[in-house]
Order: structure tokens, then sequence, then C-alpha cells
């Protein structure tokens, strides 16, 4: 039930986006509860959007891993 | 961007498991708590129990928003469903187990009920059908309830009404941490709530019952990593509130949802599947609202549900104090196609999750 799903915005209108959720699968989404525009990644739970998901935290969350794991050098890609 | 191959990257997660591996203490248990369905599937799809030390327990809280619905609130949809009102609900809320029968169960007897994905679906059936009478049975945590807010306050159709059931997750993990006998030492606070909710109200149980908090995300590497952050404020005597799904979860949470759930709704006590009245945990339509009600706009009258049948488990497995496996009817009496308790039930609840997997 709580279960939240990336997908990105390909288009938007009024309330309402259409979202890619990756592998060809589009959906309408409403889009009332956050701020969005077209090429963000926002979270979608239950037919809306509940949050932007923020793509400098996502790449420094992984970095910060590495380093803080001190194996960088072996899994950074 | 969603790079989920590298939040799975095997190699990582090795190194995360020796890390809390080397912080573990050697002596005595740490029990971790997580409040949420999809962390528990994480962790049971991906074997994540079997990384960590023999001391170190993730044990699965009310995570379920579907699983601690009380029979009464199913008794209610039920018979709504049954004055010829077509009730919409989410799809795992179907086959729940009411005190009697499920709303599946009603409409093996004729009554319309439809499964939508979205409380948008049940405004669009009311426009187009406006001889019906429509029910939306709004079910969910803080992650769910902003969306049937946001049409509530939108002016929906005059036939449709809401039956809510929507709970708040805070006031269920202090109920856990005052549980003597559970002996929590650590909280994965559930990720998408967070985005709607925040870190704040998790304040409290860091600097009032000195338990570490970490947010986490949904990833394995997300719940290992929160693990690692845990074992490390224990090791280091640092208790804290952490956030570790930083790419979704801000410190305010979304404001704009926070602000709509308080224009609906009132905040109440509320009754859990098992677990009983827990203060100030439930939605209710606020007065200016009480046109949507769908109990006093339909007459609904319920006697007191029979939340738990014989033999089940379900009120102890929602609390972590025994394992789906512990359960005399797991897997016997009671599977995902003939479920008895409602933990069995929905694709969240912990009996339902190792059925599909430790069960096999």
């Amino acid at each position: 039930m709580c279960l939240a799903i990336p997908a990105k915005v390909v288009s938007l209108k009024e309330d309402r986006a259409r979202v890619d959720f990756g592998e060809g699968v589009l959906r309408e989404v409403n889009v009332t509860l956050v701020s969005v525009k077209i090429g963000d990644y926002v979270l979608v739970h239950a037919g809306f959007a509940i949050q932007v998901l923020d793509e400098k935290e996502a790449s420094e969350t992984l970095q910060l891993w590495n380093e803080l794991l001190e194996v960088g050098a072996e899994t950074k890609q | 961007m969603v790079e989920k191959l590298r939040f799975r990257d095997p190699h990582l997660a090795r190194h995360v498991a020796q890390k809390i591996h080397d912080l573990a203490p050697k002596e005595g248990t740490v029990k971790i708590c997580h409040v949420c369905g999809t962390h528990e599937w994480t962790v049971t799809h991906f074997g994540i129990r079997s990384l960590l030390p023999s001391n170190v327990e993730v044990i699965a809280g009310p995570g379920c928003p579907v699983c601690i619905v009380p029979a009464s609130e199913i008794d209610e949809a039920v018979q709504l469903a049954q004055k010829d009102v077509v009730v919409t609900c989410f799809g795992d809320v179907l086959r729940v187990p009411g005190s009697k029968m499920s709303l599946l169960d009603a409409r093996a007897d004729g009554a319309d009920v439809r499964v939508v994905y979205s409380v948008g679906d049940a405004v669009k059936m009311a426009e187009n059908e406006t001889s019906k009478e429509f029910v939306f049975f709004a079910v969910g945590f803080e992650t769910t309830s902003p969306s049937t807010a946001v049409e509530i306050v939108s002016k929906p159709p005059e036939n449709l009404s809401f039956l809510i059931s929507h709970r708040l997750i805070p006031p269920a993990m202090k109920l856990l941490v005052e549980m003597k006998d559970l002996n929590l030492n650590g909280f994965i606070a559930p990720g998408h709530v967070s985005t709607i909710i925040g870190l704040k109200p998790y304040e409290i149980f860091p600097k009032t019952y000195y338990m570490p908090t970490v947010v986490a995300g949904f990833e394995p590497l997300d719940i290992l990593f929160g693990i690692y952050m845990i074992v490390k404020q224990l090791k280091e005597g640092k208790i804290r509130l952490e956030n570790e799904y930083v790419r979704a979860v801000h410190w305010e949470g979304n404001v704009k949802a926070q602000e709509l759930i308080q224009t609906a709704f009132d905040v109440v006590d509320g009754s859990w599947r098992g677990l009983g009245t827990i203060l100030s945990s439930k939605l209710m339509l606020k007065s200016k609202y009480a046109a949507y009600d769908a109990i006093s706009k339909h007459h609904v009258k319920v006697q007191n549900g029979v939340d738990i049948q014989h033999g089940c488990r379900c009120h102890l497995v929602v609390v972590g104090k025994i394992r789906p496996t512990e359960c005399p009817l797991f897997m016997k009496a009671c599977t995902p196609q003939k479920p008895v308790g409602a933990c069995m039930v929905s694709s969240e609840g912990t009996c339902r999750i190792w059925a599909r997997t430790v069960g096999k």
C-alpha cells in the first residue's frame, strides 16, 4: 500500500502529468501535491505524485556509501 | 537517474554487511524494527536477514495499512456494499476479513464492489454514473491520506462519500517503543510515509526513548545502510535521528500534503486490528466535510468487530513478537489463496511476504 514507484514526467497539463515508469509504461497521474516540471523524476503512489526525487542527492548517496565504506575505487564505475 | 542496479550492487552490499558485523556487539541482541510492508518485502526478498550477525534481528512492525484496519471498519464497508452502494477500494483491501465476511464475499453475493488504482478513479466513476451512490474506502497511512484529502477539498460529486480508515504511523511507533517485552534497540522509519511527514515527528524517539531512528529507502542497500547507521549509533553511544533516504525525504516533508491533511481531517483515537486503541492515530473528516461521511450519509451501524479469528496470531505477527512461521496456521489453514488473518491478505502483510519466499 505504501509502495511508491519512481517515474519521469514527460508532459504536464494543469494538475495532471503523463509520467514514464520505464520500459514503455506511461500513465497519467495527479501532481497537485508537488511542484514539477517536464523531465523531473517523481515518486508515484496510488495515482498521485507525492514527492520529487533529487537527482543530486541520489548520486551523492551512492558516493557517500562508497566513501564511508572505503571501497570507492573498487565499486565506482 | 534511478540507478536501481547501483542501489543493489552486491559488492557494496557485502561490504556494508561486513561493517555491520564489525560494529555489532559481541554479546546481547540488537533488535531493529521497521514499520513498513515494503521494507519487509525488501528485507525478505533479498535475504537481508541472512547477511546480518546472528544477534542483529530485524522485525516487522505494523507497517501494512490494510492489515491493521479493524474488522469493524471492514464490516462497515460490507454493510455499505449490501445497501446498494457501489464500494470502491484498493485491490488489497478486497479480501481482508471482516467479522463475518470480506468485501470479496459481499461481491460474490451480488454487491457492486470495484477495485480502483486511485481515489481519482472513484471520483470519475461517480461523475460518469450519477444515478448510483459511490463510496471510496480510504485505507492507508500518511503516504495515501493526502490523495484522499485532495479529492475531498476539491468538491467531489455529491453521489460520492468516503469511509475514512486512514491511520498515522508515529503513534504506532510510540506504542511499540513502550512495549517493554519487545525490547527494541532501533527504528528504521518508513521512507514513503516520511516523504509526506518529514523527519520532525520522529524526533521524540531518540530524544525521549533513546532510540536510534533512521529513515531509510527501499533498495536493499538503503536498508542495509540503515541497519549500519543504527548499529554505529549504538556502538558510539550517539543516539540520534538520521535520514538515509535523502533523495526523497526532506526535513520538512511535503508541506502542501500536510496542509491538505490538516484541512480535510481531524486526528482522533483509533482502533488497530489486534492492537486495540492507539491514541491520536486515526484521521476523520472535519465537520465542514461531514456531508461526505459515508457512515452518517448511509446510516451504517455495526457492532464490535471480531478482529482475530480462532487460532490466528496476526496480533503477535503485526508487532513482530513472533515470526509468521511461528503461527500454527501459517501455510496450513492460512494461505495466500485462503487467508485467515489480515497479515496474509495484502502484498505488504508480513505473512503474505513470508509465504512467497520463506513458505515456499
